[in-house]
């Protein structure tokens, strides 16, 4: 299982901000290539300059290992409040 | 050091008299209040997005590293998300150290950071529809006041 958030625009491209997978990705990569698949202004949304991934709460640089029961969020560029 | 992330509304006086007490060797506390603004009618609320967990361990690293870059005694951020109404009061930064220069300038540059860079993903709802808001260029010159300078290179 693992938790996929989307949040700011992400979220609008997407039609939800919050999923369940049943199914673990094995790694970042292919979560992002899954969720593009499936909605393609999702995919563009997250093509966009600056849309970061946390794991777990921790940023992600590059590509990362997946494992069961995972918190996945996609992140657009941080705007400030 | 103290951060707060939450939806309810604060108040900015109770916040600032309670972060204020029993200081016996502090001789500036600084406080800063954002307000959301009506834009003239155009913004009915504003909604801001943030990942609790995320976004205050995230103020959590930059407020740290300002408490050792300005010598403060403490800090305090409080900032709320969800939907909020024009006049609401949406952030509070304080911060206490021995001289007032310290507190002032650390005050003023949590608040650039809190505007530009802070994880928070910001929708402006009004009469001509709901859109995303980015840091204005302004937000971001704000916030590279801050940034160290360039190293020279050395020829």
């Amino acid at each position: 299982m693992a938790r996929v958030l989307l949040f700011g625009m992400l979220g609008d491209a997407a039609g939800w901000r919050e999923r369940t997978l049943a199914e673990v990705p094995a790694t970042l990569s292919a979560l992002r290539a899954l969720l593009s698949a499936e909605t393609p202004r999702l995919a563009e949304a997250l093509a966009r300059p600056g849309v970061q991934a946390a794991v777990d709460k921790t940023l992600a640089r590059g590509d990362v290992a997946l494992t069961q029961g995972c918190e996945v969020a996609f992140l657009p560029p941080m705007s400030g409040g | 050091m103290d951060i707060r992330l939450q939806i309810e509304p604060f108040d900015p006086g109770a916040l600032l008299t309670a972060f204020s007490q029993g200081r016996l060797e502090t001789g500036a506390v600084v406080s800063f209040t954002g307000l959301m603004r009506a834009e003239g009618g155009e913004a009915d609320t504003l909604e801001l997005d943030a990942y609790p967990g995320f976004t205050e361990a995230e103020i959590g690293r930059t407020a740290a590293a300002a408490v050792a870059r300005f010598g403060l005694q403490d800090v305090l951020v409080a900032h709320r998300y969800g939907v909020m109404a024009p006049g609401e009061p949406i952030v509070f930064v304080a911060t206490a150290a021995a001289h007032r220069r310290a507190a002032f300038e650390a005050a003023d540059h949590l608040m650039d950071y809190l505007k530009s860079r802070a994880p928070f993903w910001k929708r402006s709802c009004g009469p001509s529809g709901d859109r995303w808001i980015e840091p204005t260029t302004q937000d971001h010159q704000d916030a590279a006041r801050w940034d160290a300078p360039e190293p020279k290179e050395t020829p």
